[in-house]
């Protein structure tokens, strides 16, 4: 039991190993990005999660790492729509595509874990579960992402791929876990 | 920096039940974490309510996969948030996030995702129209299924900066 539950949620076997880095709540006036800077080395993993409305409507919730915004990033969904199971994929592209974004006045969740964010040999991996509701309309997907880079992830930067701004009561949450 | 993923209360089914509530949830965190590992009574999705209400305040846009196809679908105005995880006579693991939960501004949205033994995956993304604050969290196998002895119910808190 324990092992599928750490298998499934590593952060739920290391009740200990989990601790807040950063948070933003948007104000009034809405923000066109997110940015967690100077985060620190002293973890494994991190995750974000968060919850966001939009004041326009746009397609998605970008990730960029250490503000590289160069045709360095890969991500695969797959994805459903209450009616439709769906693939894509997007290589050399200059993001990761970490979440759904819906229309505005309904809010979008997710939780992004980036792996292994401090190692230096290796490129670097998320994985994401994201979705949003409207009572008739919705999408819920799983994304995974590569950041073509073997450096350490100081800065993670999320914003939408079509621009527009995050609106007001819209909160990202940057934890770090220990390994 | 101090530690912020705590085990609210835990829940070990003692004999067969059709569903389980957690209540008087605090206020203090700012997401749930549910995780339920166990046996039922039959290969059913997860369902979820909050506060008691049975109105048809619920929503929910779903995925899955068998092994061999993969189907989305949706239940809107339902007295349940569906598919929030799985669980059968063989076994089944499920994560469920409900994130701001105690927000008294927006509509709360639920994240699950689970796994049947040998059956199939799921994920589910729910919504309860209400802007109170979850103070009580109820869950139960659908179809008339149960939760079989041992099964074991999780609730954690999440507290941000």
């Amino acid at each position: 039991m324990l092992n599928n539950i750490a298998a499934l949620h590593p952060a739920a076997a290391a009740l200990n190993s989990y601790e807040s880095i950063s948070t933003v709540t948007v104000g009034a006036g809405g923000q066109a990005s997110i940015d967690f800077t100077s985060i620190p080395s002293t973890y494994k993993h991190l995750q974000i999660r968060g919850m966001a409305t939009f004041t326009t409507a746009t397609n998605a919730i970008i990730l960029q790492n250490n503000s590289d915004t160069g045709s360095n990033y890969a991500w695969h969904q797959l994805y459903g729509t209450g009616s439709v199971a769906g693939a894509s994929a997007s290589t050399t592209t200059t993001f990761q595509n970490i979440s759904v974004a819906p229309e505005t006045t309904v809010t979008a969740v997710f939780v992004c874990d980036i792996l292994d964010y401090g190692n230096t040999s290796k490129y670097k991996t998320s994985r994401s579960l994201s979705g949003y509701d409207k009572n008739g309309s919705g999408v819920i997907a799983l994304r995974s992402g590569l950041w073509m880079n073997t450096n350490a992830i100081t800065s993670l930067s999320l914003k939408y791929d079509s621009g527009g701004n995050f609106a007001q009561y819209s909160s990202f949450a940057l934890y770090g876990i220990k390994g | 920096m101090p530690s912020t993923y705590d085990k609210i209360a835990t829940y070990t089914v003692p004999s067969s039940t059709s569903s389980y509530t957690f209540s008087s949830i605090p206020a203090t965190y700012t997401d749930i974490v549910i995780i339920v590992g166990g046996t039922g009574s039959g290969d059913a999705s997860l369902m979820m309510r909050f506060n008691g209400d049975t109105g048809n305040n619920y929503s929910t846009t779903y995925l899955y996969g068998t092994g061999s196809s993969a189907v989305s679908g949706r239940v809107a105005n339902d007295s349940w948030i569906v598919a929030m995880g799985r669980i059968n006579t063989t076994g089944g693991a499920s994560v469920i996030n409900i994130q701001n939960y105690s927000n008294t501004t927006t509509y709360k949205t639920a994240l699950g995702r689970g796994s049947g033994a040998a059956t199939l995956v799921i994920a589910g993304v729910g919504v309860w129209r209400s802007t109170t604050a979850i103070n009580s969290i109820t869950l139960s196998p659908e179809s008339g299924q149960s939760f079989s002895t041992g099964a074991v119910l999780t609730l954690y808190g999440i507290k941000a900066a």
